[in-house]
């Protein structure tokens, strides 16, 4: 019998890792991304990764790391596969360790561990403040030898827009289309596994990459294929606005140390480092003692939501608070954090170690994303999902430092998983369904470039994100989010409207960008209608009308699906595995 | 008071035989602009300085953080990257055209993909002997993280090979990006393995003999990247492993 055949979409952190487990085991695979695979978002990843090695000698274990993460998820994820992520990051960092990533090190030559959020343990290994850059290098560079011995072939420059489904509803394949000639071709494959990270751009301006649209995820939706846990989106709580985009401070920052402060007085106007101690108000500090600048993200970013608009203490009247290093040495910095130190001073001109950073929480992780079982395969049989794109590690709320681990672990189930399956598949009736699939797109197409409305995909993409922004983020009501849905619906009836401004054939970027708003306003209505569902508070979902968790009700894993008659989602909830930890209160505030 | 504008010029190609032109715009200035915010704003309103309709520019990006070197291009006669060049900072009009030593695709947009096959050629990687739990690492110490970590912050951006005198067809040369790679793996307790291929890779046409030390590449580089320092340690490596070689054979 030939190899199987497996097509991985994504070449980030888990498409790459899940490339290797197949090569290794004598797989095929196709691998198609968007942009060349070193250029993919996993490369933003600045502060660590998580394992628990237990190299400083505070007794930490796996078990901690799991309790923690499922503690700081809400009680919101299925414990089973989130212990078995823990269990298995010690050999990950060891595996990256082999594989030449410049982590830093102690002086006897061991990898070094910092401190992040959610956890009292020094946990999350690191190289420098770029540490998802070097490992997307270091598993790009295994591909690349694999690509050598002809085991792996790329597809850069390549959207996929759909599974290709048989007559029984099996994926026999992907329909994808060449960014530069536009296109639209099927590949055959025995499974397929979606890697292809968040949905960042559905709020405009995020910390994600341009790439991360949701729009792969949004598309299987549309075929059938459940999405879980939409509403659940993490605003990381230091970002540096901008025009085009919001951009990370890492974790790392306060994990070094980094301390979060506004002068006590509202509209102070003197210079961050002439204000004296006393006159500094240190709330995470003082709400947190514990945790103190380290709780999990979502509490200090309401907390920073509380201390700016409700004590209208933003920094000259701004929505801004201080993350100040200003009190740790130039060498430390540099050694530890200079990655994100420099992106910093590039693009707002201040050197942070001299004058306090000026951030504001920013829309950061998809906790939501497909729904996947153990093996990491969705309800369509043959479709399988890893990374961001999925919904399984992080619950209600990510800890920093575990997507990185989770996005690896995911890829090292999925590609063997994928290959254990495709061994054992019929095979299909006909073709498939591939002429069907092709049929489909290409007609998708043509309705784009003969329509001749007025509406411009940008500007509509543009009030997609302010509308998700304001409504859709750190506090929710439900009146607000009814008011976001009713305005996705007039953006997909104007949608209908769009004037493409670029009807050419070549290297059409914008054409390309309005195939995926149309499943962007998709998996936006999943998200926000999610949000509207759940009326509790839990994890990065609040609610002041509801804010309490509501196990009785609500611990419970949303599953959308697409309604095609009616053009919306339809939800149902399914219970969580909590066989190993019973759920508590979750207090970063309580001194226990 | 009048609304503050930003002048800017783009030279735009429809494909890789179409003739290049200018095209300028004019683009309401706000607060904190990158020259990759322009031309969203341009793809949003697609209306030359002239008032004539046109069509979004295509050019490469990603991150905007300037870490997956997507978005390398000429502005203002620099090889630099789109994401960090800030408006406020960029003398206008801003001039940016692609860059001007690999293919062009379509506007802004390059082939860069000769980079990835030269990683290829040299066995940029460390070979493992598989994923499977192995235990720890080698030992390494801070002093030679220090070394290799620079180093491996390369974005692939390919700069250092836009600048470069040497870089073009006639000598075929590899460029910087590769020799700087080729240092790093060779370094490495493991990687360092296949030092000698690596080394053999780049002795001969094209190799690190057609460096001809302008030192631009380390001028450029948005990284910065020792690279400088890395081609001369990796010729000196070249240089000996030749004469190995000859002296086996």
């Amino acid at each position: 019998m030939a190899a199987p055949k497996i097509i991985v979409v994504g070449g980030g952190l888990a498409g790459l890792a899940a490339v290797i487990k197949i090569a290794e085991a004598g797989g095929n695979v196709d691998l198609f991304s968007i942009v060349p695979v070193k250029r993919s978002h996993s490369v933003c990843a600045q502060g660590g990764i998580n394992a628990a090695k237990n190299l400083k000698g505070e007794g930490d274990t796996t078990w901690k790391h799991f309790d923690d993460t499922i503690y700081g998820g809400d009680f919101l994820a299925n414990q089973t596969p989130v212990k078995a992520m823990c269990e298995a990051a010690p050999g990950i960092i060891d595996l990256l360790d082999r594989m030449g990533v410049p982590f830093n090190r102690t002086p006897e030559g061991l990898l070094d561990f910092r401190r992040f959020g959610g956890t009292l343990y020094h946990r999350t290994a690191f190289a420098g403040a770029t540490t998802g850059q070097q490992l997307l290098y270091a598993l790009d560079e295994q591909v690349r030898r694999y690509e050598a011995e002809g085991r792996v072939r790329k597809f850069e420059g390549w959207e996929f827009l759909s599974a290709v489904l048989d007559s029984e509803g099996v994926a026999r394949g992907i329909s994808a289309m060449d960014l530069r000639t536009m296109e639209l071709t099927t590949f055959p494959a025995d499974a397929i596994i979606i890697a292809t990270g968040g949905i960042g751009a559905i709020f405009g301006k995020s910390t994600n990459s341009v790439v991360c649209t949701g729009s792969a995820q949004s598309a299987l939706y549309q075929q059938g294929a459940w999405y879980a846990n939409g509403e659940f989106i993490q605003v990381h709580p230091t970002s540096i606005p901008g025009e085009d985009k919001l951009r990370l401070m890492s974790e790392s920052a306060r994990g070094e140390g980094g301390r979060v402060w506004v002068p006590r007085t509202p509209g102070d106007k003197r210079e961050a480092r002439s204000i004296p101690e006393t006159e500094r108000w240190y709330f995470l500090e003082e709400w947190y003692p514990k945790y103190g600048n380290l709780v999990p993200r979502d509490v200090a970013t309401r907390a920073i939501h509380k201390v700016v608009y409700e004590h209208g203490l933003g920094i000259d009247g701004q929505p801004m608070v201080y993350l100040d290093l200003t009190h740790i040495d130039r060498a430390t910095l540099n050694r530890k954090l200079e990655g994100i130190l420099e992106i910093y001073e590039k693009f707002v001109g201040d050197d942070p170690r001299d004058v306090p950073m000026k951030i504001f929480p920013g829309m950061h992780y998809t906790m939501g994303g497909l729904w996947v079982d153990f093996n990491q395969m969705t309800n369509i049989p043959g479709v399988f999902a890893a990374g961001e794109a999925e919904y399984q590690y992080h619950g209600a709320n990510r800890l920093g430092a575990n997507s990185l681990v989770s996005c690896i672990f995911g890829g090292f189930v999925s590609g063997p998983n994928a290959m254990a399956y495709a061994k054992s598949l019929k095979a299909a009736q006909g073709d498939g369904g591939h002429a069907q699939e092709l049929a489909r797109q290409r007609e998708l197409n043509q309705q784009l470039l003969s329509s001749k409305g007025k509406e411009n995909p940008f500007r509509i993409w543009r009030e997609l994100g302010d509308t998700m922004t304001k409504n859709v983020t750190v506090i929710r009501h439900n009146k607000n989010i009814a008011e976001t849905e009713a305005k996705i619906v007039e953006l997909m009836e104007r949608y209908r409207n769009i004037d493409l401004s670029d009807r050419s054939q070549w290297a059409n970027t914008s054409f390309a960008f309005t195939r995926q708003l149309w499943n962007m306003l998709q998996i936006s209505r999943v998200v926000a209608q999610g949000a509207r569902l759940r009326d509790e508070s839990r994890g990065a979902h609040y609610k002041p009308d509801f804010p309490e968790r509501n196990d009785e009700k609500f611990l419970k894993t949303t599953k959308a699906s697409f309604d095609a008659a009616a053009n919306e989602p339809r939800f149902s909830f399914e219970d969580v595995d909590i066989q190993h930890i019973p759920p508590r209160p979750r207090r970063y505030d309580a001194a226990s | 008071m009048a609304e503050k504008v930003i002048q800017i010029e783009i030279k735009r190609q429809s494909g890789p035989d179409a003739p290049a032109t200018w095209e300028k715009f004019e683009i309401p200035w706000k607060p904190g602009m990158n020259v990759i915010s322009v031309m969203r704003e341009i793809a949003a309103n697609p209306v030359n300085a002239n008032g004539q309709d046109t069509t979004p520019i295509v050019y490469d990006s990603n991150c905007l953080e300037e870490i997956c070197g997507s978005c390398a291009m000429v502005i203002n006669g620099k090889a630099r990257m789109a994401c960090s060049a800030l408006v406020d900072k960029l003398e206008q009009p801003i001039r940016v055209q692609p860059l001007t030593k690999f293919p062009v695709v379509r506007d802004l947009s390059v082939d860069r993909s000769v980079l990835f096959e030269n990683l290829k050629a040299v066995k940029a990687w460390v070979p493992v002997d598989g994923t499977y739990d192995l235990g720890s690492g080698p030992r390494v110490f801070p002093q030679q993280q220090e070394v290799a970590y620079p180093l491996s912050n390369c974005i692939s951006c390919c700069c250092c090979m836009e600048v470069c005198p040497q870089f073009n067809d006639a000598t075929g040369f590899v460029g910087a990006a590769t020799i700087a790679q080729v240092k790093l793996f060779n370094s490495h307790p493991t990687g360092k393995v296949l030092k000698e291929d690596r080394l053999r890779a780049l002795a001969g046409d094209g190799g690190v003999q057609e460096c001809g030390y302008a030192q631009n590449c380390v001028q450029v580089c948005p990284k910065q990247l020792p690279l400088t320092e890395a081609i001369s340690d990796v010729t000196r490596d070249v240089t000996l492993q030749v004469a190995k070689d000859f002296l086996r054979a």
